[in-house]
């Protein structure tokens, strides 16, 4: 069977982490199905809800500690004591950024308005939402819709669909 | 294909076999393209956004089901070797 036979056709997409890492590897894989034309919905739960939250969306940080790949610029190991300390962990997000900036790679509300505009679609957890006390209010314009888990499966139906989780 | 050897009809045939009718707008985004190409750009989808001739959004209504890939194959230039 050829790789071909059966071609992608809809992918969808749990974010449950809110680092900048894990937020983007979700933005990039929708954002990148819809440019081949390809259907793409996005499940934000839990700590992945403060990638569409208003409030935190552009405040989003990639974690100093406990990180077990992260190193010095040019390689160097990245102590663990060190991310501990105060700035430290905003310094390090906003290299991120930086880094990410000249490559192109949008914010994630830029993130967010490209893929509706391809047609993909945003979607929060209803259960994360009651858990932090959340309503529609305080989510970005892009999201489409406050849903169940059994209801995001609905919408994932189909021959040459795909669920990711990250 | 050599940048050089395409012209505004290898635009049209190469648009005809997607199925796309090429207006003035779609020629703009083309145009857009390859300067980037020639430039030795990095070719995205954001900056087709930014580049003043179009939306993303209607960046997909002109060019359906993969605007990026498509229009650079009707640009004739490389296909597009970044992730966003």
């Amino acid at each position: 069977m050829g790789k071909n036979d059966h071609p992608l056709k809809k992918v969808c997409i749990i974010c449950a982490k809110g680092a900048i890492e894990d937020v983007y590897a979700s933005l990039v894989m929708a954002n990148g199905a819809v440019m081949e034309g390809m259907e793409a919905k996005i499940f934000f739960t839990f700590f992945g809800l403060d990638a569409i939250t208003k409030k935190q969306m552009k405040k989003l940080k990639t974690a100093t500690i406990g990180n077990s790949a992260m190193r010095m610029p040019g390689g160097l190991p990245f102590p663990s004591l060190l991310g501990m300390l105060p700035g430290v962990e905003a310094g390090v997000s906003a290299m991120m950024k930086k880094q990410m900036e000249a490559l192109d790679i949008p914010t994630v509300e830029e993130f967010l308005e490209m893929i509706t505009a391809g047609g993909g679609e945003i979607y929060a957890c209803k259960l994360a939402m009651d858990m932090f006390k959340l309503t529609k209010d305080d989510l970005h314009d892009e999201v489409l819709g406050v849903l169940t888990i059994g209801e995001f499966y609905e919408k994932a139906g189909g021959e040459g669909t795909q669920i990711i989780f990250t | 294909m050599a940048l050089d050897d395409w012209d505004k009809d290898v635009a049209k045939d190469l648009a005809t076999e997607e199925d796309i009718e090429l207006t003035d707008t779609h020629y703009a985004v083309l145009e857009f393209l390859r300067n980037k190409a020639k430039d030795g750009d990095n070719i995205t989808i954001r900056s087709v956004g930014k580049s003043g001739i179009t939306d993303i959004k209607q960046f997909y209504q002109l060019f359906p089901g993969g605007p990026l890939k498509k229009a650079s194959k009707i640009a004739g230039i490389g296909k597009p070797t970044s992730c966003v």
